[in-house]
């Protein structure tokens, strides 16, 4: 099978990874890293999971690199942050098969709570990093990285950003190399860490760094394209392909491998121009590594830390082009909670109890949205039953009568679990609502613990969320329908009256699972009372009259706003009822 | 075929298949042995927010994104989206949009305006196709989701593309069970 086709970049990075005959790839799911493993998984050669977070996918993947064999792990980037623990070891025991790490930034966030900068985790854990600007690179290096993994014995990362994991362009598709097993070979001072071996092998890092740093020419993926002198540009990733655009004319060094810096190689390139300027997304990361090494340049000071470079933005930058902008007015549109999403009544409900909502990331952070405006606080997977439990220790129980901590079933398993043993520990009186819609719905509806399914679509196991919450310690539970807000108000209430941890799990899948969807409905002789439309329902709008109109293409038949009307306006139409 | 380059930029609302309709032009530049890259959008956009995606084609394509004012055509799946993406378009470049309406949730509140006369607004400034898109996918097709095919048959026919290639694109990128409704909505597109 050779043949040139177009490919997502995270698709290459799958194919890459599979022909450099990967054997293990774990991962949890993160925009905009998702598509790796969903991809990698139809590969029938190799096995892959969903792991509940960052850190059990990290550690799955270097215990399969430990028993020989080539493993990957793929997260986005605030995933590295959870993985980061055992990352920081594993740097110091090295590898046995070849262990690639794909850390996917997202500057600009189009899906992220953070702009952070995953090169700085190379530079801190000693891990060699490699930065392709394409798909076809996508492939390359991912095999690159595999080869180096094993011929330094380090993990390697590979990072992309937003534009180059969601970009298509051409790669060609090459047979798998299959590789035997690397026998495992009993080594305490290599792999089982305690000071005694980790101060050795902390000098063995070193070594390997200073090893591969002289290597990196013979490496090879670090190119300089000598034209026009009076301007040299460094870049790396996707933002050599601005710099192609935008200054074709331009000497260009091109950094496949981020970290380490070529130093060396910086230098000729900048003996060589006469004007030198780093352009890089998000923190002046090559930049500073040049001034500290004495070279002169420029970068930030032209470009900023926010957001994505463009062509457009380097011509403006450095030929002071103008980008056009928009003169037509167009009023936003931000991402909603879908038609017959379980997730708004239940918010419905919170906004009109004018309860503090500590929420956690997922679909149900849209709640924060008008005209639901139901959410306080938003910081990263997991938090929201810690921030409450927090809120209460500060504040005292009168606010806890007023707090509910917000959770999606993924991320309640992803890190929410130690916040809630901590709530009971620690004798809390918070109330926390799961919102099971049986899937991850924000990355696209990936399986998870308690779904039944694995990543290869074989069964599992379902963790009983009920169970759990119990084990913990939290022994009120209320389960209710997502839909029926009566009985959501109701249990929301009787938990927060209560003293202790109570836990409500308010279950209904994901509207577009499309086992919810059903006949749509209809408003007659709407009395202009308004209701309907506090529930942020894209498939409502208000007529110019006043009157309310459901659209019928749109609506998933969930029925919430039905039970909101007082007059009984919103019905089923009756020719619809019958087919049912 | 006298395709070289090509800058189109495809933008709607999250759901109604900007990433198929980029896919297939993806598909038809590899017909034509041209280089092409598409620039997609996942995620937290797809949830009822607004949508881009770029797709480039030209016998070396470098960045995936294309700039401002370099759109030779922006395909609008809905009106208000075309408003939004205007500064892409390069002088001379032809906006395709479908008239109909989808509310954001800031105008469904109360908080923003949708504006009356997009359409009209558009034609003031630029060279502009507007067509009533639902309608014609939910008589070729029989399916609102069709939208998205309907509107690539309009620009694969401005484009200068024969039906038969258009139709080649299409077919490597659909399931074969809904290939031939999505030929109708194409063909109507294309005719239109
Ligand atoms: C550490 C980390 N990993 C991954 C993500 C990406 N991500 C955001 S929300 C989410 C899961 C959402 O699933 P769930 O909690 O079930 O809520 P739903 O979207 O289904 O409502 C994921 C994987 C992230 N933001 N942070």
């Amino acid at each position: 099978m050779v043949k040139r086709q177009l490919m997502l970049g995270n698709a290459a990075i799958a194919r890459g990874a599979y022909e450099a005959g990967v054997r293990v790839v774990s991962a949890y799911p993160g925009t905009p890293s998702t598509e790796i493993s969903e991809v990698i998984a139809t590969y029938k050669e190799v096995y892959a999971e969903w792991a509940p977070n960052e850190k059990a996918a990290f550690e799955s993947a270097v215990g399969a690199a430990y028993a020989g064999a080539r493993a990957m792990v793929c997260m986005k980037h605030v995933g590295v942050n959870v993985a980061a623990d055992p990352m920081f070891t594993v740097a110091y025991t090295g590898i046995n098969g070849g262990l690639v790490i794909v850390a996917a930034d997202d500057p600009g966030m189009y899906s992220s709570q953070n702009e952070q900068d995953s090169r700085f985790y190379a530079r801190s854990a000693h891990i060699p990093m490699l930065e392709p600007s394409d798909s076809g690179e996508c492939k390359e290096f991912t095999k690159l990285a595999f080869e180096l993994s094993e011929r330094y014995d380090t993990p390697v990362f590979v990072r992309t950003t937003t534009r180059v994991a969601h970009s298509q362009s051409y790669v060609t598709a090459e047979e798998r190399k299959e590789l035997p097993l690397k026998p495992y070979v009993k080594n305490v001072k290599k792999y089982t860490m305690m000071p005694s071996s980790a101060v050795l092998r902390h000098i063995e890092v070193e070594k390997r760094e200073n090893k591969f740093k002289a290597d990196l020419a013979e490496i090879g993926v670090n190119t300089i394209e000598i034209n026009d002198k009076s301007l040299g540009i460094i870049c790396s990733g996707v933002v050599y392909q601005y710099v192609k655009e935008a200054c074709p004319s331009a000497s260009v060094l091109k950094l496949g491998v981020v970290y380490p810096v070529d130093t060396e190689l910086v230098r000729r390139f900048a003996a060589e121009v006469k004007r030198l300027v780093v352009i890089e997304e998000l923190e002046p990361f090559i930049e500073d590594t040049l001034k500290a090494a004495g070279v002169k340049c420029e970068g930030k000071n032209l470009f900023s830390l926010q957001g994505e470079i463009s062509a457009a933005l380097i011509k403006n930058k450095l030929y002071g082009e103008k980008i056009k902008t928009n003169t037509d007015y167009a009023p936003p549109r931000p991402p909603v909670l879908c038609a017959g999403c379980p997730h708004r009544g239940v918010f419905y409900i919170l906004s009109k109890l004018k309860l503090t909502v500590s929420a956690d990331i997922g679909c149900y952070t849209l709640g924060a949205q008008a005209p639901l405006s139901a959410v306080d606080t938003v910081l990263c997977m997991g938090a929201s039953i810690g921030i409450a439990h927090g809120f209460e220790k500060a504040a005292g129980r009168a606010q806890s009568n007023k707090t509910v901590a917000v959770i999606g079933d993924s991320t309640f398993i992803h890190s929410g679990i130690t916040g809630l043993i901590n709530a009971v520990y620690n004798g809390s009186n918070i109330t926390l609502l799961i919102l099971d819609n049986s899937t991850t719905g924000m990355t696209g509806h990936q399986e998870h613990p308690a779904t039944g399914k694995t990543l290869k679509g074989t069964s599992a196991k379902i963790l009983d969320l009920e169970a759990m919450v119990k084990a913990c310690g939290a022994e009120s539970v209320r389960i209710v329908d997502a839909y029926d807000l009566p009985a959501v108000e109701k249990a929301v209430k009787g938990a927060i009256d209560e003293d202790g941890v109570s836990v409500v799990i308010a279950k209904r899948p994901c509207a577009l699972l499309g086992k919810t969807r059903g006949v749509p409905y209809a408003i007659s002789e709407c009395k202009r009372c308004g209701m309907c439309g506090k529930i942020g329902c894209p498939a409502i709008r208000k007529n110019a009259d006043g009157t309310m109109t459901i659209v019928a293409e749109q609506c998933a038949g969930c029925g919430v706003c039905a039970g909101l009307c007082k007059f009984g306006c919103i019905k089923k139409p009756e020719k619809n009822l019958k087919k049912t | 075929m006298k395709i070289k380059e090509v800058n189109i930029l495809i933008v709607g609302v999250g759901g109604q298949g900007t990433l198929l309709a980029s896919r297939i032009i993806g598909k038809l530049a590899g017909l034509y042995g041209l280089d092409v890259k598409l620039s997609e959008v996942h995620g937290m956009a797809q949830r009822g927010g607004s949508v881009v995606t770029h797709a480039k084609i030209a016998e070396r394509v470098y960045s995936p994104v294309i700039g401002e004012g370099c759109a030779d055509f922006i395909v609008a799946f809905e009106k208000l989206e075309a408003l939004r993406y205007t500064q892409y378009l390069r002088d001379g470049g032809t906006i395709i949009v479908n008239t109909q309406e989808i509310l954001p949730m800031p105008v469904i509140t109360g908080a923003a305006e949708y504006p009356s006369d997009a359409v009209k607004t558009l034609k003031r400034s630029y060279a502009v196709i507007s067509t009533d898109a639902l309608a014609i996918a939910l008589k070729s097709a029989g399916n609102a989701k069709a939208v998205n095919i309907v509107m690539l048959g309009i620009l694969f026919s401005k484009m200068g593309v024969t039906l038969s290639d258009a139709e080649t694109a299409l077919a490597a990128c659909v399931k074969p069970e809904f290939l031939e409704i999505n030929k109708a909505a194409l063909k109507a597109g294309y005719t239109l």
